[in-house]
């Protein structure tokens, strides 16, 4: 029975890296490529999770709304990358930080001007709304599974990108020396372009996979954002394996700590005392590790190359 | 009618402002009514708004004949924000009496502020414990609830049932301990486990695990807002509906029920209102409410409501004469209006001695795939009285 | 530069002047506000000194807004209301607590380093909700406010309003003979080229500590401030947006400028009371117009709001 627990809960912190991952690659992408700091990137998440539920609405097709999705968060991202952001690339990172942060607030206003300030309805479609026995005893949700499988499908699409195509060699390129890029004829602002709104699709479709399991409301890009900066943080910023590898670690960080560490720390110390304090210290371990990983390897995990 | 002056800031702005500061006499009765207007928490705010400004329509505007003004102000779900905007009422718009409040937190820092001042507070929603017990005030009355109560309904519940190995779950915070305190003193059967999660939280995947190796007889939740909607879908996901049958506090009501939909089917809840209750005020609000906004109202609305009939009630006592506060006291403590939950009385702490509603989630009208909506199901407690008011040292 | 003397003279007139007018007109919401404006100035003023002069981005600077009320309120819970002891503990907690998260925190740099100290104030903040006995996330209603003896009377809104308003004129002073000392030009120099700073041979490391210290030490008085003014306390004090918003206040109003973090903590602060208090579309979506303020400034106001100003261009 424990080893069935302990299997469903490394498959629950998997789902969670995998969703964490989809943001995290594309903000790392930015930062890394751009060196810019996008904290609206929690935006686009939002936006994909709305246009999901929108365009589904509108066609009677959960697979034709989440396409149609996926294309309007991609092009939510460039005409924010054109009008806003294009301007931020050469400035402070505070400067960034302010700048995104307003758009943070634009955008989640936008949505409750659109949309309503009320949560909206979305549900699983009904071909992943059931479960699976993955061995005896081990029932899972298939939305779930399909949560990771697609996660991890993504995050296969991005290794052969950036290692195996021309437009990756150009964002690995642009990442450490931009000029020669540019002196080599390559539009550099239009890969910039393409590379935000690729990754802005990429928060767009974990966007769309959380709509049905968690609520969709303004604002909850920012409860999923903090988390995704410990990930490329952890990870080390600009690399897609780090992003990959934080991911990971900060979900099963996170769900084990959540299920296991009230009884572990009640046979180290008193129930009573663990009662108190499991939960407390369950909520702070992400940053726990997070402080942990900078004091000991001040870039990160897998510190990108260039930099 | 419902005006909110413009604030002015700038230094030249600010001394203009001094001038042509209006004088109000008791020509018109002020109520400073404070929510969550901004933010995710603010569709809280919106239900208590409109139904605030309904209760200002069924009064023609006026109070004992003395035409009524409501500033709003948003207190961005910050205690201290809060106060800045209760300061605001009592100094700058001089009002008469302050109303509103969702969060425990932000009422623990406005109330004192206000009553201090020499203000008539009238709560419509959090009822922390502290304002029932030692830091009862005469000046202070809520047309809502003390927090403890509901789960204590819900306790109480089933114990009747006689379950036992109960799995309870609510957020690391005050509010969520004080919650599972209140189902404890009420429910005396076994409990499987008690778990805290963090506050916030989207994701209970790990928790349902956890619950599920568990296997307990009935689960308990206290999850309100965004929460409880990721919380309902993901144990409706899940396949756990129909294993373990799920009760909660503040966790579905109308609000939450257009996220949520079939996930809430067969949901309990316990509450001192709900929209069928059967009387005629009730039925009027309501009425009024679906017709004007198209949808219906939560009981955050149906107190706020209340609570401008409470003040309405005052203000007829004292045939509009606001300075004569000792009267208006007396007359508040005769809740002597058309309440939406009907009849009710107020213990010695002002807090509503009540009934609470055994509610169940159940397909809406349109059938199943409609919106479900809440139906009472039984009186779990007549005539309750919360329990902090003998702590309470007013006499009346 | 006279212009700009000529603006500090008026604006601090303006602000030694601003009770005596309020009560003349019977408009005593305008001392708290302003004095409200005043406090997050003096915790945007303490940030500044290692954002704007020393380079290192905190984001999790509320933590000693946090720990300075703390101080105050859990003592207060326990009966102990003298104030002079109160600030004491308040300092000295922020002082010990910025050590810490300085003495790791400034071993990295940049992105690393903005991160790190969001990650401690979370902690904190998480630790802050889990203190039950302290009210945990509900917070703590201060019973009394601190007891200064015959000094000030903090229960008087005009004198408490002075004493803020005090604090708030010589933490620019204090911080402006901090920054023309030897001290401050090590401190900026680390920030602009950490190589040549060693190469003159300074360790920038001690340095940096340091000012981290002070810079935590004096948002401790903020925090003492802060709980005093609200006479409440809750962990939400110590929430990454309200770090957000201190560090917005000093970009606002203009890194590295004296007077900036002030203009940026008015301007932001008094926004916000202005478009949540209008009728209509734009106090519903108030955010939306704040968004898209702080947008614009970054697009067209570089140097913050202090860019703005006469007399800007030759500043450093």
């Amino acid at each position: 029975m424990n080893a069935i627990l302990f299997v469903e809960q490394t498959l629950n912190g998997l789902q969670f890296g995998v969703t964490l991952f989809l943001m995290a690659a594309g903000l790392t992408l930015v930062f890394g490529i751009m060196n810019m700091v996008n904290l609206a990137h929690g935006a686009m998440y939002m936006v994909g999770a709305y246009l999901a539920v929108a365009a589904t609405q509108w066609t009677g097709s959960y697979l034709a709304g989440v396409l149609l999705a996926l294309v309007g968060t991609l092009l939510v991202g460039v005409v924010t990358e054109v009008v806003a952001l294009r301007t931020l690339y050469e400035r402070d990172h505070l400067d960034q930080v302010l700048a995104t942060f307003g758009l943070i607030l634009f955008f989640n206003e936008l949505v409750a001007i659109i949309w309503g300030r009320a949560a909206l309805f979305s549900d699983l479609p009904q071909a992943l709304s059931g479960h699976i026995e993955l061995v005896t005893n081990l029932r899972y949700p298939v939305y779930r599974l399909m949560i990771i499988i697609v996660g991890l499908l993504v995050a296969l699409l991005l290794w052969y990108v950036v290692t195996r195509t021309r437009l990756g060699m150009l964002i690995r390129a642009g990442a450490s020396n931009r000029t020669m890029v540019s002196a080599l004829g390559i539009n550099i602002r239009l890969l910039y372009t393409i590379v935000f709104g690729f990754g802005a699709a990429l928060a767009g479709l974990a966007g769309v996979m959380a709509g049905p399991i968690y609520a969709v409301q303004p604002g909850m890009g920012e409860l999923i954002l903090i988390q995704v900066f410990v990930v490329i943080v952890i990870g080390g910023i600009g690399s897609i394996r780090g992003a990959l590898a934080g991911a990971i670690i900060v979900g099963m960080v996170d769900t084990m700590g959540r299920a296991f560490l009230k009884p572990a720390l009640g046979a180290l110390i008193s129930p009573t005392a663990a009662e108190a304090a499991g939960p407390a210290l369950a909520s702070m371990l992400i940053y726990l590790l997070m402080a942990v990983v900078l004091a000991l390897r001040p870039e990160g995990l897998f510190p990108a190359r260039g930099h | 009618m419902v005006r909110n002056p413009v604030r002015l800031f700038s230094a030249a702005l600010l001394a203009t402002s001094l001038v042509a500061a209006p004088a109000f006499g008791a020509d018109t009765v002020k109520i400073g009514f404070i929510t969550t207007l901004s933010g995710p928490a603010g569709i809280i705010g919106k239900d208590m708004r409109q139904s605030v400004e309904l209760a200002l329509e069924h009064l023609g505007g006026k109070m004992g004949g003395i035409p009524v003004e409501v500033i709003f102000g948003d207190d961005q779900f910050k205690p201290d924000v809060g106060k800045q905007v209760a300061d605001e009422m009592l100094k700058k718009h001089k009002v008469d009496f302050v109303s509103g409040i969702i969060w425990s937190n932000v009422m623990l820092a406005v109330a004192p502020t206000v009553t201090a001042a020499g203000t008539m507070m009238i709560g419509t929603n959090a009822g922390p414990h502290q304002l029932a017990g030692e830091m009862c005030s005469e000046r202070f009355f809520t047309t809502s609830w003390q927090n403890d109560s509901t789960p204590e309904a819900m306790g109480q519940h089933l114990q009747d049932l006689g379950l036992n190995d109960v799995y309870l779950i609510a957020p690391n915070y005050a509010a969520g301990k004080d919650m599972l305190t209140g189902f404890k003193r009420k429910f005396k059967g076994r409990i499987a486990a008690e778990v805290y999660t963090k506050l916030g939280q989207q994701d209970y995947q790990a928790e349902l695990s956890q619950l599920r190796a568990k296997n307990p007889k009935a689960v308990f939740v206290f999850l309100p807002g965004g929460m409880g909607i990721q919380f309902l879908k993901q144990y409706s996901q899940a396949g756990l509906r129909g294993q373990y049958p799920l009760y909660s506090v503040y966790t579905v009501d109308e609000l939450s029920l257009p996220a949520v939909r079939h996930a809430a089917l067969g949901q309990f809840e316990t509450r001192y209102w709900s929209p069928d209750l059967d009387n005629a005020a009730n039925k009027k609000y309501v009425g009024d409410y679906k017709k004007k906004y198209g949808k219906l109202p939560s009981f955050y609305g149906a107190q706020s409501y209340d609570g401008m009939m409470l003040i309405d009630s005052a203000v007829r006592a004292v045939k509009g004469n606001l300075k004569d506060q000792k009267g208006m006291i007396a007359a508040m403590r005769k809740a002597n209006y058309a309440s939406t939950r009907g009849k009710y009385s107020y213990n010695v702490n002002h807090f509503p001695i009540q009934n609470y509603y055994l509610l169940k989630a159940v397909a809406g009208p349109g059938g199943a795939g409609d919106v479900p909506v809440m139906q009472i199901q039984k009186a779990v407690f007549k005539a309750h009285k919360d329990s902090y008011y003998t702590k309470c040292k007013m006499k009346w | 530069m006279r212009a700009r003397l000529v603006l500090l003279i008026v604006g601090i007139a303006f602000l030694a002047l601003a009770p005596l007018v309020a009560t003349a007109f019977d408009q005593l919401f305008y001392i708290d506000l302003l004095r409200r404006v005043m406090i997050f100035a003096i915790a945007a003023l303490s940030l500044n000194l290692i954002l704007g002069y020393g380079g290192m981005v905190s984001f999790g600077h509320a933590a000693y807004l946090g720990i300075g009320g703390y101080a105050v309120a859990i003592l207060a819970h326990h009966g102990i209301h003298n104030g002079f002891l109160q600030l004491g503990v308040a300092v000295g907690a922020s002082a010990l607590v910025a050590l810490v998260i300085g003495a790791i925190s400034i071993r990295t740099s940049g992105i690393y380093f903005i991160m790190i100290t969001l990650a401690f104030t979370q902690m904190l903040y998480f630790l802050g909700i889990s203190l039950d006995a302290y009210g945990g996330d509900d917070g703590l209603r201060l019973a009394a406010r601190s007891d200064l003896g015959g000094l000030v009377d903090l229960g008087n809104s005009t004198a408490f309003y002075y004493l803020v308003f005090a604090v708030m004129i010589a933490f620019l002073y204090l911080i402006h003979r901090i920054v023309n000392s030897r001290f401050g030009m090590v401190i900026r120099a680390s920030n602009s080229n950490e190589a040549r700073t060693r190469a003159i041979g300074f360790s920038p490391y001690p340095y940096r500590l340091a000012a981290f210290v002070i810079a935590g030490a004096m948002c401790g008085v903020a925090g003492y401030l802060f709980v005093n003014h609200t006479a409440y306390l809750t962990p939400d004090f110590m929430h990454w947006t309200r770090s957000g918003e201190i560090m917005f206040m000093v970009i606002l109003g203009g890194i590295g400028t004296s007077v900036g973090p002030i203009l940026g903590a008015f301007v932001l602060l008094l926004l916000e009371d202005l478009l949540s208090g209008m009728t209509g579309f734009v106090g519903q979506h108030w955010q939306l117009f704040i968004g898209l303020f702080l947008v614009l400034v970054v697009l067209f106001a570089k140097r913050g709001l202090a860019g703005l100003l006469p007399g800007a261009q030759r500043n450093d």
